[in-house]
């Protein structure tokens, strides 16, 4: 600090008779260019938030999204959405025994069967999603738990994934394909739909399992190493498989190549870690009907068979079947319906205050008397 | 700061025991004593090199580090990011360790390039030349070579490179002449004595045959104390000792004057030289903004860590259950399990505070730093503010203060110079009550063939005209004005002859040239000094020449000079002219009361007046006078003290001439100035060395006072006749009396019938005031706070007879009272310094007296009108500027930082961060940090005009209202109730269901994603909705921003990023864009966001405007209305300014 200022003046002290005669003529240039920009005064708009602007906006606000929160609210109410819980807590329920006598060592599987009736049809393609609750995805430590190179293809992470997924990471010495607690507690509940025709016939209900995980995640995000080597045993003989998987990665779906191991899509969406510990994930889809004619789903008893294999009592969890028909807007949420509506009428009662403010205060403001 | 201090006692170790004593021993010419005198210690003093860079180029890097992260907000970034590299951490170590790298490293260069600037100025200033004698030589070498001891040639108008005591010097009388401009400002010649015993040793040769030591006192900062002693060793006798004296030491940076060239030895050197020590230490001044930032930062620290806090106690409280901290798909690694579970605790509460700790950003720094000096250009590119005539706009010395200028309260400002010009001009002279008008002038120039003059009184007799002449031919002898030719140098400086000749009178009092010319004009020139003679051409253009045989200088303490002269008729005459209380005590006769009352006349029209005086003396007096002044002057100890008392002798029984008034006129447009600082609510005081009448005269001429402003005075005079406890309370019942009755809504304006006081006090007074007084006054409380009471209620004050130490301590006393107001001080001159110094704003003016106020000011101007623009207009839109972005940028990362929050309550308190590590890393450093930056430079809520014509506006802004508490809280809320927003609008949203047309779901990213772009959109709309000003360039930034932000997102997530470990990002921002709901969502949410401001702004505006608002409003409306009619205005005065 003191040096600046001290230097100035020894410079100064060099030079005598410079201090205090800077003649006019001598130091012209240091005349400041007269731009705009450097004088502040660039052309500028200046608008103003006064109860008269804002006014028309409240309005246009109020008008435009009171009838979008209606349209969302309709479309939202028109989407059908059946749920059912099958956790198995009560005694009555079909699948407390499975829930209760549960081991991960278990050969046998238990399976059990819970019959649901649906009140409507249900039209188009209709989604079914398996639903946890109490599910804490995204934990820090279970979230950061996976190798996104190991599951992009890489060889290397393969056979060394990295260090976040501990203490999934290695089993028997060997690596775990895929590593990671995501991986590891893969949900491996398996979910069949028969329908109870009146007429006593039980038809099973064919349930998509492609087109559930994102295109992307699929085809660029999900690989499995190897490349085009469709022995997947052997690309995967080095590896071990997670410790709660009945079953290696390369046997996930032995019936279509280009759904197993690591692009098998119920493992992509498994993977898609959930934002809340309440979540559902698209399990299958049934495609609707080729003739059009009759519902997807039409109205009747239907029942669930589960194969039940995931474990959720010991943390107070739920497991739940959803089916859902889906509009442009997603499925069923009247949430952004009422906030619309919501909105919009608090912005159309405001505009109204202002309007009234305006008129009463407004005039007084501008014929007011401004010191000068 | 410490550390100099540390330096200096390690180098004091390092340089031996010796050091440690008093005083040091200086072998002249580094030569030894004559052995057995005494023993010849080698004493180590530093060289002559000045150092005042900071840094070498290796010691750069580690002390550049450490001074750094000195900074309390730059640790407290190091902290985190080590915390981050430590502990396992939510987010990489590169969130917070790139923005701090680049800080630190923007820092560091711009410190380098500055002291590499001060290297180079320094090698500049120590390898200049200087002569040095050496074997009998004259040897040239590098000003760093310099040593202790060595004897050094100085030649007319070079500068000492050192601290030297005079040997010896061309002159007879081995004086030499010497301006101290550069240290003191005092542009005066001063006179320094040699060594008696040395000046004889004239020549190089004989000066490298002297055999002396000097002993002195160890180096300090007292420019004008100086004391030691010389002992020279003729021959082998005992040595003469001869004491020395401040009048022997001539300092560095002084420069010779009138003085062919000097012999002297160095005794102090480099950074020990009296210059060096007194310029170290100059506090940093620290704004009241930056103080209010501190205060909010310590606020966000506790929220801060209460945050931490609160998060770990419940992380534990629902951890409880076991299955719930390790659940079966979810376990823990085998160390961690191990691991104590206080340690867990802390690393967790770390953790958290990582999470956290973009709530203080490190961006707001760099943001207010590039802010302030950048912003600081306008003041340097204003047009308006350029001075043709000097050729020179305003200076910048420091940045860090451009939001004070905006919240001035208090301005104390000097008169001569400052207020007025400092161009002095005769105006008036008064011989024996006949007064004479010197006319025709035309700013300083003369008129051709009007020289002549008035006489407004009845011609004189024959006994007058006499009388006249004598005054006149008095005012040309009695004085110290040199005759310059064809020569610029500082100073005053006038041509004689009209255009002919390029001659100029100088002199270091301005009155005195005034004088001079004024006599010109009135027919008497003074032609030049020769031979100790001065000539004069007469009214008959005759020659007359006066010996000029003693000069009594002036000193302010006499506050008058003589001169002694024999005519050539043989006649001795003593001519003395002073200020008229110093001399009519002194006078015998004359016509005392009519020179009296015109002085008063004069002095009340605020013109400084000198009287002048005489008396013939004969040969015996002056015989006697002579043996007087040369005791005096040969005295070796007490001189100056002695040289006063002879004069006291010598002037005295003098004759009353008459007296002259001088005009120093007010600058351009001063009482428009101080009426708009007035009309914005600050206080002007003046204070000035002057004399009251004077003072006051200016003060009523720039308007300080009106014609109905109640004087008080508290001066010398009161307190004769009262004592001054008395004074005190009578006056502070006069003031507190009006304050009683003074309803409150008349307070802002000057309306009605308010009675305003203005209050004289003079320095005598003052001093009396601030002293401590140990017995409790009957009434309680001291003078101090009675005085500070009285001056709260006055409009002005004005402080007249001032020290310069006195100006300092009124802004010291109005800086501590209770309501700690923001103090300005403005000055010209090196009188002004220390309370330019002292003041929250210091301000110099480039003036006629030296550049020493603008060298040590914060921001230097050309004239005292230009004080209005920069606080009326630059300091209010700093203000409001810096307002903005310090609420701003908390209310953004409140806003950043509190979804983070409320996330942590659904994971479980697992301190998973919200958004990607990106995100994190580029919200505050490129997604909106461009938008606040520029609005900070460019906002104007009001337009220049309007700002400069009403200065009442100035008093929106008065005491930080922009950021006190009850807005920083409000702005808080704000940002609380937008995360609240964004983070449960996305939650509801994203509850249990899927909103896109394939019924595929998302992820926790996508989750963020979403809240992160409702964020960025709403902060950046939120400065859309503050700005007033829009340009290209705001337009450009906000908008580029948002795009910037969706074109970074989609490339972001667009690519498998080879170098990165995870890829979780890829295509979440587009699946996002592909869901309708998403959109629609973001749209509501922003609005929703946005909406409580827009109304606040709206229903204050309409319900409770301020002034600023009301203006805005009118300005609206006559845009709207007649927007061409506003248009032409607009150009039209845009051309006039």
């Amino acid at each position: 600090m003191m040096a600046s200022s001290y230097n100035a003046k020894d410079e100064d002290g060099h030079l005598p008779g410079s201090v205090g005669s800077g003649g006019p003529g001598a130091v012209k240039s240091k005349k400041p260019d007269n731009t705009a920009f450097k004088q502040q005064r660039l052309p500028a708009w200046q608008p103003i938030l006064t109860a008269g602007t804002v006014l028309p906006a409240f309005f246009m606000i109020g008008l435009i999204f009171i009838p979008i929160g209606i349209g969302l609210l309709v479309t939202s109410n028109n989407i059908k959405e059946f749920e059912i819980d099958y956790t198995g807590v009560d005694m009555s329920s079909p699948c407390f025994s499975c829930s209760q006598n549960y081991s991960w060592n278990s050969t046998s599987a238990c399976t059990c069967s819970v019959p649901f009736t649906l009140d409507q049809p249900f039209e188009s393609n209709v989604f079914m999603y398996y639903g946890l609750s109490n599910f804490y995805q995204n934990h820090r430590r279970y979230v950061k738990s996976r190798d996104d190179s190991q599951l992009n293809g890489d060889k290397s992470s393969l056979l060394n994934p990295s260090k976040e997924c501990e203490p999934y990471r290695t089993s028997d010495k060997k690596s775990i394909a895929p590593c990671g607690a995501i991986a590891n507690s893969l949900f491996n509940d398996t979910l069949e739909l028969f329908y109870n025709h009146p007429n006593g016939s039980k038809i099973t209900i064919h349930l998509e399992k492609t087109g559930i995980a994102w295109w992307t995640d699929k085809h660029v995000k999900f690989r499995n190493p190897g490349g085009n080597n469709n022995n997947l045993s052997s690309v995967f003989r080095d590896t071990s498989k997670p410790v709660n998987w009945h079953k290696p990665v390369y046997e996930l779906d032995p019936s279509d190549p280009d759904n197993n191991g690591f692009v098998n899509e119920d493992f992509i969406v498994w993977m898609r870690t959930a934002a809340l510990p309440t979540f559902r994930k698209l399990y299958r889809i049934i495609q609707k009907k080729k003739d059009n004619m009759t519902p997807t789903l039409p109205p009747g008893n239907y029942s669930l068979e589960v194969t039940y294999n995931y474990p959720v009592r010991s943390f107070d969890g739920r497991k739940r079947m959803i089916l859902s028909t889906i509009s442009w807007m997603g499925g069923k949420n009247p949430f952004l319906g009422i906030a619309y509506i919501t909105v919009g009428s608090v912005c159309f009662f405001l505009g109204v205050v202002l309007l009234i403010i305006h008129h009463k205060y407004g005039n007084r403001n501008n014929s007011a008397d401004i010191p000068n | 700061m410490d550390l100099s201090s540390i330096r200096k006692l390690i180098t004091r170790y390092c340089t031996g025991e010796e050091s440690w004593v008093d005083s040091r021993t200086v072998y002249i010419g580094q030569k030894e004593p004559p052995p057995g005198t005494e023993a010849y210690i080698p004493q180590r003093f530093p060289d002559n090199r000045i150092v005042s860079s900071k840094y070498t180029f290796w010691n750069f890097i580690p002390k550049n580090l450490f001074e750094q992260f000195r900074r309390i907000a730059n640790f407290y970034f190091l902290i985190i990011f080590l915390v981050q590299l430590i502990i396992d951490t939510p987010t990489s170590p590169t969130t917070s360790g790139l923005p701090l790298f680049f800080v630190i490293t923007v820092t560091a260069i711009k410190q380098g390039y500055e002291d590499w600037i001060r290297h180079k100025a320094d090698n500049a200033i120590n390898q200049c030349p200087v002569h040095i004698i050496q074997h009998g030589k004259v040897v040239r070498k590098q000003s760093q070579k310099l040593r202790v001891g060595d004897i050094v040639q100085v030649k007319e108008n070079e500068t000492f490179p050192c601290d030297l005591i005079l040997l010896s010097t061309s002159r007879e009388d081995g004086t030499c002449f010497v301006t101290t401009a550069s240290l003191d400002g005092e542009s005066s010649h001063k006179t320094y004595y040699a060594v008696q015993d040395t000046k004889a040793f004239n020549t190089a040769e004989e000066v490298d045959t002297l055999h002396a030591t000097i002993e002195c006192e160890q180096p300090q900062p007292d420019l004008y104390k100086f004391v030691g002693r010389i002992n020279i060793y003729l021959d082998r006798d005992e040595p003469i000792v001869r004491p020395l004296g401040s009048e022997n030491l001539l300092l560095r940076g002084a420069t010779l004057k009138n003085t062919e060239y000097i012999h002297a030895v160095a005794i102090y050197t480099g950074m020990e030289t009296k210059m060096a020590l007194n310029y170290q230490s100059k506090s940093q001044k620290r704004s009241a903004v930056e103080k209010s930032m501190n205060a909010y930062l310590i606020v966000y620290l506790c929220i801060l860590i209460s945050k931490a806090l609160i998060n770990t106690v419940l992380k534990y409280a629902w951890q409880a259950n076991p299955n719930r901290d390790e659940p079966w798909y979810n376990q823990k690694t085998e160390t961690e399990r191990q691991r104590h579970v206080l340690i867990r605790a802390f690393t967790d509460f770390l953790a958290f505070m990582v999470l956290f700790n973009y709530i203080i950003p490190v961006s707001m720094y760099v943001t207010v730093e590039m802010q302030k000096f950048l912003g600081s250009y306008f003041i340097l590119w204003d047009d308006d503010m350029f001075d043709e005539e000097l050729g020179e706009g305003p200076l910048v010395n420091t940045s860090d203060l451009n939001e004070e200028l905006g919240q001035v309260e208090y301005v104390f400002t000097d008169k001569t110079g400052t207020l007025t010009e400092n161009n002095m001009e005769l105006r008036e002279c008064c011989v024996d009550g006949h007064v004479y008008v010197p006319h025709a002038i035309c700013n300083g120039q003369i008129l051709p063939g009007a020289t002549g003059m008035d006489m407004i009184d009845s011609s004189p007799g024959v006994d007058g005209k006499e009388r006249e002449e004598l005054f006149f031919r008095a005012l040309c002898l009695c004085h110290t004005v040199q005759v310059k030719e064809e020569e610029t140098v500082d100073g005053i400086k006038r041509g004689i002859h009209q255009g002919k000749s390029t001659s100029f009178y100088i002199s270091s009092s301005p009155d005195e040239v005034a004088l001079v010319e004024g006599m010109k004009r009135l027919g008497f020139t003074y032609l030049r000094l020769k031979d100790s003679h001065m000539e004069i051409l007469n009214r008959e253009d005759e020659m007359e020449r006066f010996e000029l045989l003693e000069v009594l200088n002036f000193d302010s303490v006499r506050r008058r000079m003589s001169v002694i002269v024999r005519s050539s008729s043989g006649d001795y005459y003593l001519f003395c002219k002073g200020a008229d209380s110093s001399v009519f005590p002194r006078v015998v006769s004359g016509k005392v009361e009519q020179v009296r009352a015109r002085v008063e006349h004069n002095a009340v029209e605020g013109l400084r007046t000198l009287c002048v005086a005489y008396k013939k003396l004969t040969h015996e007096e002056y015989e006697e006078t002579c043996h007087l002044l040369n005791r005096a002057k040969l005295a070796l100890q007490d001189r100056d003290k002695k040289l006063a008392e002879a004069y006291d002798v010598i002037e005295k029984d003098f004759i009353l001439l008459g007296a002259t008034a001088v005009e120093d006129r007010l600058q351009d447009k001063a009482a428009d100035t101080i009426e708009s600082l007035h009309k914005a609510g600050m206080k002007v005081w003046v204070l000035t060395g002057d004399k009251m009448e004077t003072a006051a005269a200016t003060c009523y001429a720039s308007k300080l006072f009106h014609r109905n402003t109640q004087i008080l005075e508290l001066t010398t005079k009161r307190t004769e006749e009262q004592s001054l406890h008395d004074v005190l309370f009578d006056l502070s019942r006069t003031v507190l009396r009006q304050h009683g009755s003074m309803t409150r809504d008349t307070f802002s304006g000057l309306s009605g019938d308010y009675q305003d006081y203005g209050l004289i006090i003079d320095g005598a007074t003052l001093s009396a005031v601030l002293k401590p007084t140990q017995e409790v006054t009957s009434n309680g409380g001291n003078y101090k706070e009675i005085f500070l009471e009285i001056c709260r209620n006055c409009s002005a004050v004005l402080c007249c007879r001032m020290a310069p130490l006195q100006k300092a301590q009124i802004v010291k006393m109005i800086k501590a009272s209770k309501e700690r107001p923001i103090t300005l001080a403005i000055g010209d001159g090196a009188n002004d310094v220390s309370m330019i110094l002292e003041a929250h704003v210091g301000i110099g003016i480039m003036g006629k007296e030296g550049r020493q106020a603008a060298r040590n000011s914060d921001y230097a101007i050309t004239k005292f009108k230009h004080l209005k623009k920069m606080l009326l207009v630059h300091g209010h839109y700093y203000y409001i500027r810096i307002a903005e972005l310090v609420q701003y940028f908390f209310y953004k990362n409140v806003c950043f930082i509190f979804p983070q929050f409320l996330y942590q309550f659904f994971c479980g308190f697992s301190q998973q961060p919200l958004y990607d590590t990106a995100y994190l890393t580029l919200y505050n450093i490129s997604f909106t940090s461009l938008p606040i930056l520029l609005y900070s430079l460019m906002e104007q809520h009001i337009n220049m005009d309007i700002l400069k014509r009403d200065p009442t506006l100035y008093r929106d802004i008065a005491k930080n209202s922009l950021l006190r508490w009850p807005t920083f809280i409000y702005w808080t809320f704000l940002g609380v109730f937008d995360a609240v927003v964004f983070f449960f609008g996305a939650f509801f949203l994203f509850d249990n269901t899927t909103f896109t047309s394939n019924g595929q779901m998302f992820g926790n990213w996508t989750f963020g994603t979403l809240v992160f772009t409702v964020l960025v959109f709403t902060v950046t709309l939120k400065l859309a909705l503050d700005t007033h000003y829009w340009t290209w360039i705001n337009h450009f930034v906000i908008w580029g921003s948002l795009l910037f932000y969706v074109i970074f997102s989609l490339l972001w997530g667009g690519i498998i990023w080879p170098f990165l470990n995870y890829q979780r990002m890829y295509y979440v921002f587009m699946q996002m864009l592909s869901s309708g709901p998403a959109w629609l969502s973001i749209i509501l949410l922003i609005i929703v966001s946005l909406l409580p401001d827009v109304v606040k702004k709206v229903l204050c505006r309409a319900l409770w405007p301020t002034t600023t608002e009301r203006i805005q409003t009118k300005r609206q409306c006559l845009t709207a209305e007649q927007s061409t009619i506003f248009m032409l205005s607009q150009t039209s005065s845009s051309v006039s300014f």
